[in-house]
């Protein structure tokens, strides 16, 4: 940054009726030139970006062509279903619910989320809780692990790191929550002739912080260019209620309670913002960490992680791949 | 084989679908994209397995798991500390209800 504009998270505020509006018409072109359905459905968790999703939606198209669906399973928070019918109610859209248990123990996520963590906790079961946690990065210069936070029946709490294999089959179980949803979010838009809203914010975007054809899939992503704190500025402006804008974003998918940053992010999402926008606009580290409070090797950290999930997540973007470009195709 | 030839054999064969391609003893698996982040956890699980160490969270940096060398020179220098063995469990304060 030049000498005259000193970084700070001022540089993250926008005018939010402006960027609403914005919004708003750009989704009703995208609807009418290239979408060409009559609606959207949003899955709406309760959580500020599903919330703002479905705002902005019915702000554009009218209430009454914005389908909610509330998807729970018995791992969801007791909060969640109070605040999405809060957040449908404020915006006057009609909503549906699905619970989702039946389906997973159908699919056999219960049974291979348990066998998965007993790899490592043997005498996990029924009625223990648990989730996922990262090393973090910026506690040192280390390689992300990943361990298991278990929580036994009577409160006390261990925590494993995970070998490769229960890794993987933990994250590939749970991702059928999202892959689920979406089958949900897609039958009532074909039922109804609605298209499907995607949630992602730019951090969530950007970093790959999603499940392919799970919640990565949408015909059109309208938050995906805003920082999570810009997501927060235009729920205030829209009437989101005040008690999902004070929430803490969770991801609300493990039975134990998850913080975005104890499973994905190096750090609480506004310094992550302000760490992406710093590295968006090539701003030096050392200016980043005196606005963060951070030392300046901690914000080279997490600038090189920026790089790294930028990296390994390119694939969770792409169409599937073709050996030769197929004609009729546009560039 | 050595050491370091089973090493080079397991990143060959598990990332590089059995094509070198000109890999080196020096050649950074992260900077150059031939492990990402996932592949180093299954090299962890490999090393582990296969040289009856424990390696801690302390010690997952690049500068042990970053190159063939690097892990060569790490593996050599766990195996011969005393106190290898199984990772152990953290016992943690229970969170408020």
């Amino acid at each position: 940054m030049n000498g005259s504009t000193p970084f700070s998270r001022h540089l993250l505020h926008l005018n939010p009726e402006l960027e609403a509006d914005r919004i708003c018409r750009r989704i009703r072109e995208l609807m009418l030139s290239q979408v060409k359905r009559r609606g959207l459905v949003v899955g709406l968790s309760g959580g500020i970006d599903s919330s703002v999703t479905a705002a902005l939606a019915a702000r554009a198209l009218g209430p009454e062509r914005v389908l909610g669906l509330e998807m729970p399973e018995r791992h969801s928070a007791e909060e969640s279903l109070r605040l999405s019918s809060s957040v449908a109610r404020t915006l006057g859209i009609p909503t549906v619910r699905e619970e989702i248990s039946a389906t997973l123990e159908s699919v056999g996520f219960y049974r291979k989320y348990e066998d998965a963590v007993r790899q490592v906790v043997p005498e996990y079961a029924s009625g223990w809780k648990s989730k996922i946690v990262t090393s973090g990065i910026t506690a040192s210069a280390s390689i992300t692990a990943f361990s298991i936070v278990v929580q036994a029946p009577d409160g006390a709490q261990l925590k494993m790191r995970l070998p490769f294999k229960p890794y993987l089959e933990i994250v590939a179980a749970t991702n059928f929550k999202q892959r689920i949803r979406k089958m949900l979010e897609y039958y009532h838009a074909d039922r109804l002739h609605y298209a499907v809203a995607g949630t992602p914010n730019r951090l969530e975007y950007d970093q790959g912080f999603f499940v392919k054809l799970g919640d990565g899939a949408a015909d059109l992503k309208p938050i995906a260019h805003l920082y999570k704190t810009q997501v927060y500025q235009v729920a205030e402006y829209l009437g989101i209620p005040e008690e999902v804008r004070s929430r803490r974003p969770t991801t609300d998918t493990y039975s134990l309670a998850q913080g975005q940053d104890e499973f994905y992010f190096a750090l609480p999402f506004d310094q992550m913002d302000l760490c992406l926008f710093g590295k968006n606009h090539e701003v030096a580290a050392r200016e980043v960490a005196a606005a963060l409070g951070l030392t300046e090797q901690q914000v080279e950290l997490v600038y090189r992680d920026i790089d790294v999930k930028r990296a390994t997540t390119r694939y969770l973007h792409l169409p599937p791949l073709l050996v030769d470009r197929v004609e009729w195709q546009e560039e | 084989m050595s050491l370091q030839e089973e090493i080079r054999q397991f990143i060959v064969d598990t990332f590089l679908f059995g094509e070198d391609g000109g890999l080196r003893d020096d050649s950074s698996f992260l900077q150059e994209g031939i492990v990402d982040s996932t592949g180093i956890l299954q090299l962890v699980s490999f090393l582990q397995e296969r040289y009856l160490i424990s390696i801690e969270d302390a010690e997952l940096i690049p500068d042990n798991l970053d190159s063939i060398g690097k892990v060569a020179t790490f593996v050599r220098s766990k195996q011969a500390a005393p106190g290898t063995g199984q990772a152990t469990a953290q016992a943690l304060v229970p969170e408020p209800a």
